[in-house]
């Protein structure tokens, strides 16, 4: 469930570029006024304005926001107004580039986007940088992670309900001897998770947690030293519990001493049209203080009114 | 024609890819029950004399008979299909009927983008599956890997690519090859450069990779059939597809050998069938439409000529 806030009578596309057009001029930005009107607009109308903006103005709104508004803010600004499949290709070029062992923003797009999402992502990545996203993967990553990574962002998973219980069951046996022998980036572990449909793997979860009495997240936490586990964990956390992962990675970006914002806003960012109501119930649930009462705690400024209005609590 | 004649007429009715459906009607039709008998016991390729004094009908030879009479029929369905049906069909019978690594190759690399992201979708609808956790719940090791991959591209196909990452790439492509390509590291890096890299971007690998040590790349990795149909359905498809042709009506092989003549003409009629033409032209020293009327008969035949000669 969105939490975006569009107002019943939404300007016309030539009144908002007007506005954010004059929310740049002169001395200093008119943030509140950009807010006001971007972070209450879907992905068409922010499309629509964008296009509008280059006709009117011979600009790219893009860069204007760029020149205009700095830090955390203008990220967040910049990351929302991209259409998002643009958006997804920028973050996992972004990932790709600079590229850490417990990088999860691969794993992340690749396995919580639908299979169509993925492959519109893969298109706006052609578009954009001029080259694959799987090729760039590949070269940037390397032994296990490779692996794992470039099958996943390669995938196009079938994307029906149907489940195959035999499979389910012989495939959560292979999972559970593999995690037990610790081959964790076994070739079948890395076939059932890149290749499956999400229906498939949370039937096998199931089986899995039916035979042998753990969850497979709870089997995947006993190694620290593994630098790998991390990024198989999040692997399954994506593809079958999406909204308790995203949970998790804004409290620790919260708790985090100084927050992580990158991570903030990425969620916020590329949850607030999707699912991100349901995120923010989960997070008052687990944490017991609403998600906006600890966004106002951690953050500040034009940063923080952005991200409480993508949250839909700015009363606007 | 003199009966001895509508004999060779006949077997040659049965012989071959289809079935030459007007000769049989002319034929067969006006003889009377004599003139079959004689047939029958002069072709002892085809009926075999029982001990019961009849002559029996080769069981295999009727089989076989039924497959040639299924080819138009074969031929033409092929070719009215939706192009993202077939070649999900395609790659579906390579893997559960084989399996048959040529034919995977050949479909994932020779199709556009775009067209192999179609077929994905229409694999989708078809088997409930995608077709990467089929290709790798039933192909294993060092074919699986790159299979998969090559199932999986969505290559970039606009112009730009980088000439230096060319020359590095084709230059880890030769110490590869040197090394008999036996240590897994080095493996991956050929299944990650075909794999991944843009058409136009192996085009460039292949140019370097013959500067460099002057071989052809698809030639030096000949030991490995699979990675050299990759090569060469990737840069340059007319080669791969003239030598499946060739293998095919010269009658070498059996089962998929017999049907890559349809495969070929159908898949290619749109594409590059013109230049496979000439190929094989230079390659044969016969036309494609020469070899064609030679080795095919009837309807099957005439659909095949009308398709060559668009």
């Amino acid at each position: 469930m969105s939490t975006l806030i569009v107002p019943p009578h939404v300007p016309s596309v030539a009144e908002d570029c007007e506005q954010l057009h004059k929310a740049f001029e002169g001395w200093g930005t008119n943030e509140r006024l950009i807010i006001s009107i971007l972070a209450h607009r879907n992905a068409g109308q922010r499309k629509a304005i964008r296009h509008a903006y280059a006709e009117t103005y011979g600009k790219d709104l893009l860069k204007d926001l760029d020149k205009e508004l700095s830090s955390d803010f203008e990220r967040l600004v910049l990351l929302w107004t991209l259409d998002p499949p643009e958006r997804d290709a920028v973050l996992t070029d972004e990932a790709t580039k600079k590229w850490t062992k417990s990088n999860q923003v691969l794993v992340e797009i690749a396995c919580t986007r639908p299979s169509k999402g993925l492959i519109l992502v893969r298109e706006a990545y052609h578009s954009r940088f001029k080259r694959s996203l799987e090729e760039d993967v590949a070269y940037h990553t390397t032994g296990d992670f490779r692996k794992l990574l470039l099958p996943l962002v390669s995938s196009y998973r079938y994307e029906g309900d149907e489940v195959n219980l035999r499979l389910a069951k012989s495939e959560a046996k292979i999972l559970h001897e593999k995690i037990k022998g610790k081959h964790y980036s076994d070739d079948d572990v890395i076939r059932i998770v890149a290749t499956r449909s999400k229906a498939q793997v949370n039937a096998t979860l199931n089986e899995y947690k039916n035979e042998f009495g753990n969850d497979i997240i709870k089997d995947l936490e006993h190694d620290d030293d593994n630098e790998f586990l991390p990024i198989l964990k999040a692997t399954f956390e994506c593809l079958v519990y999406p909204e308790n992962y995203f949970e998790k990675v804004l409290r620790e970006a919260i708790n985090k001493r100084g927050t992580d914002e990158g991570a903030l806003t990425r969620v916020v960012a590329t949850r607030a049209e999707v699912d991100l109501k349901i995120i923010k119930d989960l997070y008052h649930k687990r944490n017991s203080v609403p998600l906006h009462r600890a966004i106002v705690k951690d953050t500040h400024g034009d940063y923080e009114k952005m991200l409480v209005a993508l949250i839909g609590e700015d009363d606007a | 024609m003199a009966v001895a004649d509508e004999f060779g007429v006949l077997t040659k009715a049965f012989t071959g890819l289809g079935v030459d459906e007007k000769s049989l009607i002319s034929i067969l039709g006006k003889w009377h029950p004599e003139h079959k008998q004689s047939f029958r016991k002069t072709t002892c390729d085809i009926f075999i004399e029982d001990e019961r004094q009849f002559e029996r009908w080769d069981d295999r030879h009727v089989q076989k008979l039924q497959q040639e009479f299924l080819r138009f029929k074969d031929a033409v369905v092929l070719w009215t299909m939706h192009p993202w049906e077939r070649d999900a069909r395609l790659l579906r019978e390579a893997v559960y009927k084989g399996p048959n690594y040529g034919i995977l190759v050949e479909t994932a690399c020779t199709r556009s983008s775009e067209e192999l992201l179609g077929a994905r979708r229409a694999y989708h609808s078809l088997f409930e599956h995608s077709i990467e956790e089929d290709i790798a719940f039933h192909i294993h090791g060092f074919e699986k890997k790159l299979l998969v991959g090559l199932v999986s591209a969505y290559r970039y196909e606009g112009p730009k690519y980088s000439e230096e990452v060319a020359k590095s790439e084709a230059k880890i492509l030769k110490n590869v090859i040197k090394d008999g390509a036996k240590k897994l590291h080095e493996e991956e890096e050929i299944v990650r450069i075909l794999t991944t890299r843009s058409k136009l971007h192996l085009k460039a690998v292949f140019k370097h990779y013959k500067e460099t040590s002057g071989n052809y790349l698809d030639e030096d990795l000949g030991d490995q059939l699979i990675l050299k149909q990759t090569v060469q359905c990737l840069c340059k498809p007319e080669t791969y597809f003239t030598e499946v042709l060739d293998v095919s009506l010269k009658g070498i092989g059996h089962g998929f050998a017999k049907e890559a003549l349809t495969r070929v003409i159908v898949t290619r009629a749109d594409v590059d069938l013109k230049l496979i033409k000439e190929e094989y032209h230079q390659l044969s020293g016969v036309t494609l439409s020469h070899k064609n009327e030679e080795i095919a008969n009837g309807n099957f035949k005439d659909f095949m000529l009308t398709l060559i000669a668009r």
